[in-house]
This record gives C-alpha cells, structure tokens and sequence, in this order.
C-alpha cells in the first residue's frame, strides 16, 4: 500500500530580497485510499506544501523528509516525482501555448504509464472521461489552459488525475472560483478516483463547502505553516461555525 | 500566448498603424531605391534599416570592402523539363525589373555580379517537379542575382538551398505573369560563420499567386528582405517565415508588401524560436496600402518563443493606409518566453524537461508548418526542427 511521509518539513521561500520561512515542520502521513482535507487561512502555507510536494523550483526545502513508499521524494526532479505517482492539480494551471490538450495528455500518460497507451483504448478512455465530467469533445484540440475559463482548468486537472491515477494526488484549491455544478461534476470526478481505493488524496482547501461532495477521513487545520489540530470530519464543522480565529492567534493549540 | 507580460527585458514589440499621406516607409530609409551602390551612404548602424544589425559583422559587405573571391558560392540548378535555365551578363534587359535595391548591401550586391542565373517557366506550364536551387558557400566572399520567371499561367515550386560558409549579398527576383502560381521555398541552412545578405523582390501578376516560405536556420547574420508588389489587380501573396535562432546568431527578415493595385490581398506569418546568449531575431512587418489599392485585403502576423534567457527578439509591425476603401489590415506581433512555469506544468505531468520543451517548440511551429503545402518540405523542416532542439539541450 502507498504510503507518502512527511516529516518535520521546512521550506523557505525568496521573496524581496528576503528568505522567508513558510513551512515551519509540518507532519503528516497519508496512504492509499484515505482522504485527508487540509484547511487553513490564507496564508497559512496550504499551498507552499502541495508545490513543495511536486518540487516546484521556487521553494526551498531546508530540512525534513518526504518518502513515498520509503523512496526520498526530495531527491527527485519534478517529472521523476510524477512518475513514481504523486499528482498536483494546480489552483492556477498554466497555458501552453501550441500544445493541444490530446497531444498533452498523450504524451503525459506514456510517461506516467511508461509506454504509449493503444490509440484505439487510449482514444475511447479519454473520451469517456471527459463525457464524465461533462466536457465537449472539441476541447481535446484546444491548447492547454489556453483562453479555459476558471471552471475549465478545474475539469482539465481533475480529468488528468482521473487519466494519470496516480499513488498520491495534492488537490491545490481544486474548488476555488467553482459554481455549485461545477463543484458536483469536479467532485464526482476526484470521487471516482477515490472509489478505486488506490489513491491517497491530500484536498487542499479554504472551505468547507467542497467537504459536502468529498468526505474526508481525516481533516488537519493548517496555521503558521504547520498542522495546528488534526481530527475526524466533525473538525471541519467546528471550522464552519467557528472559523480560523482560534488557530491564528498566537499559534497552535486545538 | 502570454503575451506583454511575458517579453524578455531588452525586447521590443512596438506596432504602429499610420494613416500618412507620405510613406514613411519610403521616407525613413537613408536613401531612396537605387541600383548603384554609389547612392548609399556606407551606413553607420543608426539609420532606421541599419539600427538593429551588428555591421561590424557583415564583413565590409555594407562598406564596400567585401572583395569578390572568385569561388565564393557555387550555383547548382535542378530543373525539370518545360524550364529553361540560363547564365546570363550584367546586361541582360530582363533582370532588375521585380524591384529596385533599397539598401546599400542590395545595391553592392546589384552593382558587383557578373553573372546572373535566369530560371524560365514558360507560360501554361505546370511543373509536377520542384525547381531545386542549391547555393553552396565555399567559404569566400561572393555576389549574385537570381531572376526566375513564370509566363501567364504557368505553375512552379521552387526550393533554394543555402548551406556552406560565405559571405554573400545576393538578390532574387520573382516575375510572375497573369495567373501564375509560384511557391518558393527558400532555406537558410548555412554553416554558423556565414553571413548572407539579400533581398527578394516578388511582382505579382494579374490574378496570380505568389507563396514564400523563408526558413532561417544557420549563419551568423542573415539579413533579407522579402518584398512584394503586384503589377496588376486580383494578386495575392502569402509570406510564411520560420527561423530558430541559435546562441550567437543574428536572423533577420525584413518585409515589406505594397500594395499599390486594387484587389490583392497579402497575408504575412513569421514565426521564430531563440535560444542561447546572444541569439537576436529581428522582423519587420512594412505593409503600405497606397490611395490606389481600394479592396486589398492584409494581414501580417509574427510571435517569437524565446527559451532561455539571453536571447532577444526585435518585433516591429507597420502598417499604412493610404485609402479606407479595403476589404481588412490588421497585425499582430507578440513575443512569449517558454518559462519555468510552463516547464513545472509539463513535468508535473511526468514529462522530462527535454522533451518538455519539445512538446512546445513542434507546437508552436506545427500550424505554420502544416500551412506550407508540401509534404517533403514540412517533413524536413519538422526534422530540421529537432535537431536545432536536440544541439541545444
């Protein structure tokens, strides 16, 4: 069973000048086929850790560890980490200019996978997929993120999570910026993955809207770029009534 | 694209639209078109046409101390039967007449020929063969012109090769009579330490169709300036360009479409790749549509890919309108950097940095590349293509 590790893990980040500390140990263990929801403030170092799981340039581990199934994450470039399968859907994916999204998605499925899926199967698949997630087919010729309106991108992540399968799948604000039906068909969408027991998934999020669709196993509050409190689904209910407040003022303690 | 946000720091992409009763075109060159060398000024790089090329590494062709070496460039001609190919004197009457040398190193190269190259297509003829034209430098310093015709109706494709080392300034015109239709495809694949000088000067006949596919590759300056006219209404000009810009080099492609006849329409698309310090892509989009051109119908378009820092890319549309009465102008330039979001995206997906930027530049070049028609040219450039991507990683 997959079991990504995170231990102790602090990340810096350059920012004016100035290297600024974001994550401050953050402990956390997530296997195969559980849900962990991760809910925080603004600013909170949400978001830090999902990039610095995928090895975004930008940040600087300083120390801790990440393992996924005893292998060191960190020593990994970023496509390596995506082959061994941990997946980021991203809050603000990017455009690619002049690569369609079925040239895209082909060409990251033979890497993830390996070996280039059969056209014919490969075709179909893709096809059901996006129909899933209620997608136009025509989508497939447009180039990647480009001219998508926010709903779009969210479909385009969810559907390459559902195409890659990855061990491990980070859910960066996947709900940001959705409508209620978009909201249902992104969720019904990272739900069929979760169905299939074989991915853990860290859902990064604000709100607990998205926790209505989604049912998490376990819920952390993040603060201060670390795991203030951790408990079951009826954390994020505390959260709803009572907000941040208490896990932002001076620190954790739950 | 991300577009104005995304231009690396040192470039421009400036775009003007003048409505002028004088060309500005025609005014901001140092001196009016001439075949004689003796009426340009040695420029001294401030000039408006000058301002963007290294001079000094033109090697004495803008200033007159570029001597013929004698086996500068060899000129080998494939044509298939129904054409007729010719060496000809500096005074054969036909030559000269598509259009007149606008700068000092057009007119050098006008003014210091010996002998010129007549490629005929007689009239009615459709070739199902290209014309190949192989220029091979030898390493000296050389001088040409090049005339390639087509009577009225007549079909042609013709594919000019550059490789090899030389300095070269050489000029080529396109005559094309009514209802001809010619595509030339014209690569610049010379070695890294040639410098090739040149302008192509197409006059479009009645109802014929001119295509130009310019494809820069190598050298360590090229400069040219494709032209078109019309010598009759109902012409039509399509100007495809690609270039890939390596550490180093100088690529620069200078148009200009004028439009001086009623009912002809133009379209111009240049795309380039730059990668390395000191890669510099220059292109300049003059487009003029006189008072007389009532129904032309243009577009010009130029987007650059830079890939790594230390390149730098010049971009300037101009358009000119000298009469409302047109069917559509318009332009578009824009310069994006392949950046390290981008790349973070793709190996996000499991994609290898190298085959990530790959993915990127055959995308970019695809579109073009699929416009050109000819199913061998495309083959090889797409094969030209990775392989500038393959020295570069």
């Amino acid at each position: 069973m997959a079991t990504l590790e995170i231990r102790d893990l602090h990340v810096t980040v350059e920012a004016d000048n100035a290297t600024k500390e974001i994550l401050k140990g953050v402990d956390l263990t997530v296997k195969q086929g559980e849900t962990h929801a991760i809910m925080g403030p603004n600013g909170s170092g949400k978001s830090t850790l999902a990039y610095s799981l995928a090895g975004h340039p930008k940040y600087t581990i300083t120390s801790g560890t990440v393992t996924l199934d005893g292998e060191d994450v960190l020593e990994m470039s970023v496509d390596e980490r995506a082959r061994a399968g941990l997946f980021l859907a991203m809050q603000y994916p990017v455009e690619i200019p002049g690569v369609s999204v079925s040239n895209f998605l082909r060409t990251s499925a033979t890497a993830i996978r390996g070996e280039a899926p059969k056209l014919r199967t490969w075709v179909k698949e893709v096809k059901e997929t996006m129909a899933g997630l209620q997608m136009d087919p025509a989508f497939a010729e447009r180039n990647v993120n480009e001219g998508f309106s926010g709903g779009e991108k969210k479909r385009h992540e969810i559907l390459q999570l559902e195409l890659l399968k990855p061990k491990i799948a980070v859910l960066d604000e996947t709900d940001s910026g959705l409508d209620v039906d978009a909201l249902k068909t992104v969720s019904e969408g990272v739900n069929r993955v979760r169905e299939t027991g074989e991915v853990g998934t860290l859902l990064i999020t604000h709100y607990t809207r998205i926790l209505k669709y989604i049912k998490p196993d376990f819920v952390h509050v993040f603060a201060n770029g670390r795991i203030a409190a951790s408990g079951g689904a009826e954390l994020a209910d505390q959260l709803e009534n009572e907000g941040y407040e208490a896990y932002t003022k001076g620190g954790a303690s739950a | 694209m991300a577009e104005a946000q995304n231009t690396p720091a040192g470039s421009t992409t400036a775009g003007s639209i003048a409505v002028a009763a004088e060309s500005t075109v025609a005014t901001r060159m140092s001196a009016p078109p001439s075949f004689d060398v003796a009426d340009f000024p040695v420029p001294h790089g401030r000039e408006e046409e000058w301002r963007f090329t290294p001079l000094e590494r033109l090697r004495g062709l803008h200033n007159g101390t570029a001597v013929a070496t004698g086996s500068g460039v060899k000129v080998a001609i494939e044509a298939p039967e129904g054409v007729t190919v010719e060496t000809v004197g500096r005074d054969d009457s036909r030559l000269g007449k598509a259009g007149i040398p606008v700068d000092r190193v057009a007119a050098q190269a006008y003014s210091s020929f010996e002998q010129a190259s007549v490629v005929t297509v007689a009239k009615e003829a459709v070739l199902t063969e290209p014309i190949r034209i192989a220029v091979h430098g030898e390493g000296g310093v050389a001088y040409g012109h090049q005339l390639i015709q087509l009577g009225a109706f007549a079909e042609a494709v013709v594919v000019i090769d550059h490789t090899g080392d030389a300095v070269l300034a050489a000029n080529v015109d396109y005559v094309l009579g009514d209802g001809a239709k010619l595509t030339v495809v014209s690569v610049q694949d010379w070695d890294d330490t040639a410098v090739h000088v040149g302008q192509h000067n197409a006059l479009v006949g009645r109802d014929a169709s001119f295509k130009s596919i310019v494809v820069t590759f190598g050298g360590d300056v090229v400069r040219l300036h494709p032209r078109v006219a019309y010598a009759a209404t109902g012409g039509e000009a399509e100007l495809f360009g690609l270039y890939f810009t390596d550490k180093g080099q100088h690529q620069e492609h200078r148009l200009l479409v004028d439009h001086n006849t009623p009912h002809c329409k133009s379209n111009a698309v240049y795309k380039g790749a730059l990668q390395g310090d000191g890669a510099h892509a220059v292109w300049i989009g003059d487009v003029l549509i006189q008072a007389a051109a009532e129904g032309t119908d243009t577009y010009e378009m130029n987007r650059n890919l830079v890939l790594t820092d230390g390149a730098r890319v010049d971009s300037v549309p101009n358009l000119e309108i000298e009469t409302g009465e047109i069917v559509g102008a318009g332009h578009a330039s824009a310069t994006g950097r392949f950046d390290d979001e981008q790349l973070f995206y793709l190996q996000s997906r499991g994609i290898p940095a190298e085959e990530a930027r790959r993915l990127v530049v055959r995308g970019f070049f695809a579109e073009l590349v699929q416009q050109i028609g000819l199913p061998d040219v495309e083959a090889r450039l797409i094969e030209k293509i990775e392989a500038e991507l393959k020295a570069s990683v």
